[in-house]
């Protein structure tokens, strides 16, 4: 047995020793940060719900809730409708050419599948304030009307298209939804998944 | 006589049976009875030891709520109130603990404001400084965390707010959102991780840095008012000669200020604990509704400053930024200050003219940060946080050039 200690074998074993436990400490890390995500409950919770129409007047909204998120509905009047065009110099996004934002059939300039029903979440894409609704207001040369957040001065028109100088990026979400009677919407579904 | 003699033998032996079985005697000498700090500390070199104080208020305070209180979406805000109204002396160990949220916040700026007027920062206490920035941190990661547990409608909304800053980081936002409520909007299941973090993970955390950040602190010897080394003067016996050991004569200095701090605690505890609205927000009286959100929305005092910076940069992810560099900015004052000397008492007027600058920023920030963003008040905010990064950002240049008086090398 040789008197002298061979250093390369021993740092060889100490390094191999901690490559181990680290990638034993990474897949025992996985089920801790996998259990951060929404649990099993919290994704049946998050079932489509069921909107009817009929009762909607319009130019009236109503609150409805999806996996606890507050939608907006509401229903456009043909005067409502007029305001959205001649708005592009004041938005930031008009043509919705953000990702993500909205489903394929919310592209457009009312953002929705039929422009007299308009549905888009309730919170504001800065940092997640209920924008109140301000429908009718005193037209001036920079507010026509639409959603207005308290907590910081965001506004979005009547298609939840975002103002531009506002501390707001992006334009207001559209869920995904369809219409599952001709005057019942689900929120949680897309047209193609009817 | 026999008898006294007989106990201290007694004593004698039961010490040194411990001694060789663990450092008591040791440890004791080295860091209470024969640990030196200057004999020159003022008022500004209490609030370290007040820190401690606050901190077992609230771990005691803490151990007492949780006994009552329910993490539940449905049963949290309700429990509170049974904790105020039906709990034996409830409503006292309650106010305690909100009350010493805040002092922990004023105690924890004015002991950071201590190590900015006498430079300790600077070389050899870096080490110090940034283990005690973390510990400030982790701190507003508790106090966040804590001030979910009522739910109540600040709560749940101030929760939201703070929530999606971290959404505006490019790529993981939205999922790191997602992991750190546990569910699609802030739940029963956000609000029960909010717990085990403010009751477990952040305190566990918090003890372990103050433990850390004062055997640093002993390592290096505490500075003082003049920002002199008082290793550098040693007498025959390899004691510092302007230095007096921290017990008895800093602890006792320390026990009057202890006792000066209980009663301004006491006085806001029975007569104001919300403190107008500043302590206690009066929105958080009514309960969490995901549905509504209240008028106007501001963070808890200690918040505020950082909070306008957010609110001053029109921009999602540029004002995140900027709210997150103006926590983390301090962090590098050893490296940003090239002044040769510690103390503001021989700085020059540079520096004084900064600091003050500084200090105006910061309080006004604070006071921007609980009124309404609209106006004037988004223009003046962004002024002070200008003001507030060039005290940072500009410092390696002006504390280089500031003219400095000569230090003496004694204590004054």
């Amino acid at each position: 047995m040789s008197e002298k200690i061979d250093k390369n074998k021993r740092h060889f074993l100490g390094a191999a020793t901690a490559a181990t436990g680290i990638v034993g400490f990474g897949f025992a890390a996985v089920p801790f940060l996998s259990s951060l995500k929404p649990s099993a409950r919290a994704r049946a919770l998050g079932a489509p719900v069921e909107v009817p129409l009929s009762s909607l007047e319009p130019g009236e909204m109503i609150r409805v809730v999806w996996r606890g998120k507050l939608v907006y509905v509401l229903r456009r009047t043909n005067e409502m409708l007029s305001r959205l065009a001649g708005l592009t110099d004041l938005l930031r996004d008009p043509d919705s050419l953000e990702p993500d934002i909205q489903p394929e059939f919310a592209i457009n300039e009312h953002r929705s599948l039929n422009p007299e029903y308009l549905v888009v979440e309730g919170a504001c894409t800065h940092l997640g304030c209920a924008p109140l609704p301000q429908f009718e207001v005193t037209p001036s040369d920079d507010w026509f009307g639409g959603f207005f957040c308290p907590c910081h001065g965001s506004k979005f028109d009547l298609s939840g298209r975002v103002y531009k100088g506002v501390p707001a990026p992006t334009n207001l979400k559209v869920p995904p939804y369809s219409f599952t009677q001709s005057d019942v919407i689900t929120i949680g579904i897309n047209p193609s998944e009817v | 006589m026999m008898k006294d003699k007989k106990q201290n033998e007694n004593s004698g032996k039961i010490l040194s049976w411990i001694d060789a079985r663990f450092p008591y005697s040791e440890t004791m000498r080295e860091h209470i009875t024969e640990y030196y700090a200057s004999k020159n500390f003022n008022i500004w070199y209490v609030f370290g030891v007040l820190a401690m104080v606050v901190l077992v208020i609230q771990l005691l305070t803490g151990i007492f709520l949780t006994m009552n209180y329910k993490p539940s979406s449905a049963e949290a805000f309700s429990s509170v109130e049974y904790i105020m109204r039906d709990v034996e002396w409830g409503w006292l160990i309650r106010y305690m603990h909100s009350t010493g949220a805040s002092f922990f916040f004023v105690v924890v700026y004015l002991h950071m404001f201590r190590a900015m007027l006498y430079g300790s920062y600077k070389k050899p206490r870096e080490l110090i400084w940034i283990i005690g920035m973390l510990i400030f941190i982790v701190l507003m990661a508790e106090a966040f965390a804590g001030y979910l547990l009522p739910w109540g409608q600040m709560s749940y909304w101030g929760a939201q707010v703070i929530i999606s800053i971290f959404g505006a980081i490019p790529f993981v936002g939205e999922a790191l959102v997602e992991i750190i409520r546990g569910d699609y909007s802030i739940s029963d299941i956000t609000l029960n991780r909010f717990f085990a973090l403010h009751v477990i993970a952040l305190p566990l955390a918090l003890i372990a840095l103050i433990f850390v950040h004062i055997v640093a602190l002993h390592e290096v010897g505490s500075n003082n008012p003049d920002g002199i080394e008082i290793k550098d003067h040693k007498n025959e016996d390899g004691i510092p000669v302007d230095g007096v050991a921290f017990h008895p004569y800093h602890t006792s200095k320390d026990l009057v200020a202890i006792i000066a701090f209980l009663m301004i605690f006491s006085v806001v505890v029975f007569f104001a604990p919300d403190m107008g609205g500043y302590f206690l927000e009066y929105a958080n009286f009514e309960k969490a509704n995901p549905s509504a959100t209240p008028e106007h929305i501001a963070p808890v005092w200690y918040f505020t400053p950082y909070y306008a910076i957010l609110r001053a940069v029109p921009d999602k992810l540029g004002g995140a930024i900027a709210m997150g560099l103006s926590v983390l900015l301090p962090l590098f004052l050893p490296w940003l200050d090239r002044s040769k000397v510690k103390s503001i008492r021989y700085r020059g007027w540079i520096y004084k003219t900064s600091l003050s600058l500084f200090v105006i920023s910061f309080i006004s920030l604070g006071v921007l940060g609980v009124l309404p963003a609209d106006g004037i008040y988004v223009s003046m905010a962004r002024f002070f946080g200008i003001l507030y990064f060039a005290f940072f950002l500009l410092m390696p240049y002006y504390s280089a050039i500031d003219k400095t008086k000569p230090v003496p090398s004694r204590v004054t």
